[in-house]
């Protein structure tokens, strides 16, 4: 019953989208044009008279006569007939031969997918013009036939889609979820396999739809397929023969061709929108000028890393905003490790992103202060930003495999922010990364620099992350969630290699993690941070043993570390006797 | 990258065996009596049953096959069987027309879609939308109904080009250009339609990946990010899609050579399929598959240079 | 043909279960599973604990038959399962269960809570009024309000989510529900309350849980018992007071001690000692 409602909606989303209104309406007026052809029409298609050749419009002849005296709304009606007609031909064939191979290639795989996906493969890549030609030397030329064989070159995009899509869904957990919950194949295709593949192969349908229609006038046009009936194909051709004399005979199967085409493919434009429910055009990021300065003295801060007051807000759609971040205070000393700790969506990554000016597209720093190492950074202008990282504040990520650049080496990718942020030669550049690599205990330097990210563990390649961060010499660390995605030994290592490296260079680390064991191991001073405000800051030692504030309290209430392991199990009936 | 050349050259082989084979049985099924066809209706029985002997068409469909294919392997496509051209020749004559037109389209192709789609997707704002509409426009237009536009206009009436004719480029290469230029620019809209969408779309996907943030936090400036990271980045869904345009030039071309009247490939396919004379359409068939395997192999090559993770 | 088991005696017992995948590019298949063996009693929670890659998620799925089973024999209730046909297979999802780590990719999107509820109950073939009666009493069970069943996941928060796929889960009171890593994507509070609701279903309907985690603290206030996977072997077994506080396998210990815990003191112990056990393992 919902997906009902939904369907309705998506419906109605694409009658609201003028667009998608204009081309449906195009599209059915051409339908009913064309099924009422002998009442629209003065005359048959083919009814010449060759004494009012080249006529222009007259009362029974809107459109004018051709080069042989016949009627050109006529033959454009009429020839919309065969050319629509031609289009379902091959659409329903591609679909029936496209569609259930997809599906069963895509939830099956193995050998029929391997096969299928090679004769696929196969077809999209041959010209369908050729083949078409080619295949008219077999089959003879009549355009029915060669849009059956057109079905059958198109199946393949249907096939692609549809398999890509289901080979997607059947990884999908919820399919694994219904295959435990006793569902058979065939009715987990039917409830969570083809509500996916639905939408996709409307549209598909339309933009294939636009492709026959202009393949079909391809032929005509050099004169296969269609004989002497009127088509638009053939329309075009003549007139193009009579270039010189009336150009005019162009426009109108011109016309016809192109909106036909044009409103099949803005069709499915729409379609896709309606059916991703897309809002409107992405938010665009706004200047800083903007920027609440907040009216904060200079004394009590900081002077490696000072926040005060700092608010971060993300533009909606709609053009208004949402502020994520609201007025926070943090300080950095040189030297010193602080936590930021919070659940997801607490702004504390917001936070930090605000620090480096790397917040996503729409986000910006609308309120407060954030100074730098003696610079005030919040509105500072991109370029002047951008000199401070990588040499004063630098950055470790949390996902080690996807902030490394998969196209090149883990080489050039420390060479290059040093030769360019530091101005250090090839050579210089290219020892200075063995000795970080060397300072990362990652063994074989030589050999780790000559390698592909995808070529090493993570553990390594956030390593090399944290020998990136430090290439410039940076005097500030934010790192965020730096070994969340590692396993527990790995992380240990990183942990102790932070501890070691803060320790060794005097670095000041912002350290933001959700995991208060982290921050117990590594840091002199946390900050806990909930809804976009900080609502405890203090000493590590002091806030983990003694919280004040009752959202810290109850984050350390769900710590599992003290928990008392389950008692040993006992039979059922046993246990039910005692109870 | 040796051996994955060398794999998809011995498949590529396979392949063209497979299909000339289906190719010349599905080919020899209609029963077109050629030798009546070449003698015409009032010629005896007994001549063109000689015609046909000496055509060879009196064997077996297979024995033809064994027969066309151990000339082709050694280079020799046969004579046409209506005009008795050499076919080997003529393609050798009519090939550079086409592969020059596909070669224009292509590095037209490259090098506007890239500027477009990394411009569109790295600005957005206005940019963005005019290619948007453009990928709209070159998808939904039948592409010869784009090229009758383009003749009506710059030949008809401007005439700046001329509307029909080809040069060849070691006669003149002025002439050749002026020839060439409709023809390019008409396949070209299409292309470019599609390919710079393609880009565009890589382009907005890379610079949401993780390593793009990590890059500016390492104090890399945003153009040099994407001139080089989101650039190589970008490149390879763009090349398959140029590699698939390239093989589909080879249809496009028929259309266009047709009505610029350019003796390449395209209008020979015209005029030979329409009477079933075999070793030309084989000569065709073949040439079509060799390219779509070679065009796959370079799109191969080139996307396992671009991305590590896809080299064997 | 199905013995049942007694009291005392397992439920889910696995005897040398190896699971191999094909390798990628005619590359020879990788081993995940190297022979596991494993009980799980009934009303009994075994944690099992490993890391990334150690196959304890594939244990899982070879149990509920997604990934096939290469040797060895996995048997539930005196019952061969890893050899099960697809039809005994659906109706073995009545015993059974599966929660994911995952809540927003195990619930389809498109689906309303309700009907997503309905699918096991649907597909036992359930009528429509005991059907709707149930998913009203599932959704009380895992504390959701009655009008959840009308709306789509994402309206829902990750724990609420979570809660849905438990529900799910219950819909046919199976006996056995493997949770993989059923609150590792969830926040610290939301996780603690998913945990609560766990064992408050396992002490009400006496349902026996194999919790797979790789996390040491949760699955050691979870279980009653914990075997610890190493690299596609269990390396450890015992008791869960056993396991997480004298464990026996250098592996054991040193996971034990690199995970760091929230207390600034302890945590400088546990340091100090994994740097004493260093080259251990």
């Amino acid at each position: 019953m919902r997906e009902g409602v939904q369907r309705r909606g998506a419906f109605g989303r694409l009658v609201r989208n003028p667009l998608g209104a204009a081309s449906l309406l195009v599209l059915a007026l051409l339908v009913l044009a064309v099924a009422l052809a002998p009442l629209l029409a003065s005359q048959g298609p083919q009814a010449a008279s060759l004494a009012h050749a080249f006529d222009g419009p007259s009362g029974g002849h809107p459109l004018g006569m051709d080069s042989a005296g016949r009627d050109v709304l006529s033959r454009i009606l009429y020839g919309g007939r065969t050319t629509l007609g031609g289009a379902v031909v091959s659409v329903a064939i591609a679909l029936v031969l496209g569609v259930p191979a997809g599906l069963y290639a895509g939830y099956r795989a193995g050998r029929f997918d391997a096969a299928a996906s090679w004769t696929a493969d196969l077809v999209m890549a041959l010209p369908a013009m050729v083949v078409l030609l080619a295949s008219r030397a077999i089959l003879g030329s009549n355009v029915w036939v060669l849009m059956v064989v057109l079905g059958f070159l198109v199946a393949p995009s249907f096939f692609r889609l549809v398999r890509g899509i289901v080979a997607d869904v059947r990884g999908e957990p919820y399919v694994d979820a219904a295959r435990v919950s006793g569902l058979s194949d065939l009715r987990i295709v039917a409830r969570h396999v083809l509500i996916v593949v639905r939408g996709p192969v409307i549209i598909q349908v339309a933009l294939v739809a636009g492709l026959a229609i202009g393949l079909q006038a391809g032929l005509e046009f050099l004169g296969v397929g269609s004989g002497s009936t009127a088509t638009w194909g053939a329309m075009l051709n003549e007139a193009f023969q009579n270039i010189q004399r009336s150009p005019v005979l162009l426009l109108w199967p011109g016309l016809a061709l192109g909106v036909t085409t044009g409103a099949l493919v803005l069709l499915a434009t729409a379609l896709r929108d309606a059916l991703e429910d897309r809002a409107g055009t992405p938010p665009r990021r706004r200047r800083a000028d903007a920027l609440v300065p907040a009216d904060v003295s200079r004394d009590d801060r900081a002077e490696l890393l000072s926040i005060r007051g700092l608010a971060v807000a993300y533009a909606r759609p709609d053009g208004t905003e949402a502020e994520v971040v609201h007025g926070v205070d943090l300080d950095v000393r040189p030297g010193e490790i602080v936590g930021l700790v919070g659940e997801s969506g607490s702004g504390k990554t917001q936070t930090a992103f605000s620090v480096l000016g790397i917040l996503p597209d729409g986000g910006h720093v609308t309120r407060g202060s954030v100074i730098v190492a003696g610079q005030e950074v919040a509105g500072l202008p991109e370029r002047r930003h951008r000199r401070l990282r990588g040499t004063t504040v630098a950055y470790v990520p949390q996902e080690p495999m996807s902030n490394l650049d998969p196209a090149f080496t883990i080489g050039s990718q420390l060479v290059e922010p040093m030769r360019h942020v530091m101005g250090l030669s090839r050579k210089d550049a290219a020892a200075r990364a063995l000795d970080l690599l060397r300072m990362v205990e990652i063994p074989e330097p030589e050999q780790v620099l000559r390698r592909f990210p995808h070529q090493i563990s993570g553990g390594m390649a956030q390593r090399v992350l944290i020998a990136g961060a430090m290439s410039c010499d940076p005097a500030l660390l934010i790192a965020d969630e730096p070994t969340t995605a590692l396993d527990v030994r790995v992380q240990a290592d990183v942990l102790d290699l932070l501890r070691r490296l803060q320790a060794e260079r005097g670095l000041g680390v912002l350290l933001v993690t959700h995991n208060l064991g982290v921050v117990a191991d590594l840091c002199d001073r946390v900050a806990v941070m909930n809804g976009g405000r900080i609502v405890e800051t203090g000493p590590t030692d002091r806030v983990l043993r003694d919280p004040q504030d009752p959202y810290t309290r109850r984050l350390l209430d769900a710590v599992l570390d003290d928990a008392p392991p389950r008692a040993p199990w006992r039979p059922v009936e046993a246990r039910s006797e005692t109870a | 990258m040796l051996r994955l050349v060398a794999r998809r050259l011995a498949g590529g082989a396979v392949l063209l065996l497979v299909i000339s084979l289906l190719s010349y049985l599905l080919l020899s099924i209609p029963d077109n009596d050629v030798g009546r066809q070449l003698l015409g209706q009032g010629a005896d029985q007994a001549a063109v049953d000689a015609k046909n002997a000496a055509l060879g068409l009196d064997r077996p469909a297979l024995v033809q096959y064994a027969d066309w294919l151990s000339h082709a392997v050694r280079g020799d496509l046969g004579t046409s069987w209506f005009t008795s051209e050499d076919v080997t020749q003529t393609i050798a004559n009519r090939l550079p027309v086409t592969v020059s037109l596909m070669l224009g389209v292509t590095l037209v192709t490259a090098v506007l879609s890239f500027l477009l789609g990394v411009w569109a997707g790295v600005r957005r704002g206005a940019v963005d939308r005019f290619v948007q509409v453009l990928g709209v426009a070159g998808y939904a237009l039948p592409g010869f109904l784009v090229t009758l536009v383009l003749v009506l206009v710059f030949a008809v009436k401007l005439g700046w080009f001329p509307a029909i004719g080809y040069t060849p480029f070691d006669e003149s290469p002025g002439g050749w250009l002026s020839t060439i230029t409709l023809p390019v620019a008409s396949l070209s809209v299409a292309s470019i339609a599609g390919v710079s969408q393609q880009v565009r779309g890589a382009v907005i996907d890379v610079l949401r990946q993780d390593y793009v943030r990590t890059l500016r936090a390492r104090g890399l400036s945003m153009p040099r990010i994407v001139l080089k990271h989101v650039l190589r980045n970008a490149s390879a869904p763009a090349l398959v899609l140029l590699g698939l345009q390239f093989v589909g030039l080879l249809g496009g071309a028929v259309l266009v050579e047709q009505i610029f009247g350019l003796p390449g490939i395209g209008s020979m396919t015209v005029t030979y399929t329409a009477r079933g004379d075999i070793p030309v359409i084989m000569a065709l068939v073949m040439l079509t598959v060799l390219g779509v395997v070679l065009i796959n192999l370079v799109t191969d090559v080139l996307i396992g240079w671009l991305n590590p993770k896809a080299r064997l | 043909m199905s013995t049942t088991a007694s009291p005392t005696g397992p439920l889910l017992s696995l005897r040398d279960v190896h699971v191999s995948f094909p390798g990628r590019r005619r590359r020879a298949r990788t081993e995940v599973l190297k022979g596991i063996d494993l009980d799980v009693r009934p009303a009994e929670t075994l944690g099992l604990v490993g890391e990334s890659g150690s196959g304890k998620t594939t244990i899982g799925r070879a149990i509920l038959g997604l990934v096939p089973v290469a040797s060895g024999t996995i048997t539930f209730d005196g019952e061969r399962i890893d050899t099960a046909t697809a039809a005994r297979r659906r109706a073995l999802s009545r015993d059974l269960q599966v929660i994911f780590q995952d809540p927003y990719t195990s619930l389809n999107p498109s689906l309303t809570v309700g009907d997503t509820l309905a699918e096991p109950l649907v597909a036992q073939g359930g009528d429509a009024r005991a059907t709707r009666a149930r998913i009203a009493a599932l959704l009380d069970r895992v504390h959701l309000p009655a009008d959840a069943a009308h709306r789509l996941p994402r309206e829902f928060s990750g724990g609420q989510r979570q809660r849905v796929a438990i529900a799910r889960a219950l819909a046919l009171r199976p006996r056995l529900v493997v949770c993989d890593e059923p609150v590792s994507a969830l926040d610290l509070t939301t996780q603690r309350t998913i945990l609560d609701l766990l064992l408050e279903i396992q002490e009400e309907t006496a349902v026996a849980y194999l919790f797979v985690s790789h996390d040491l603290s949760v699955v050691r206030c979870m279980s009653h018992r914990v075997a610890v996977i190493h690299r596609g072997r269990i390396v450890e077994t015992g008791e869960s007071a056993q396991v997480t506080e004298h464990p026996e396998h250098p592996y054991t210990r040193t996971l034990l001690l690199s995970a760091p815990v929230a207390d600034v003191a302890e945590q400088r112990r546990r340091r100090a000692a994994r740097a004493a056990a260093a080259g251990d393992f």
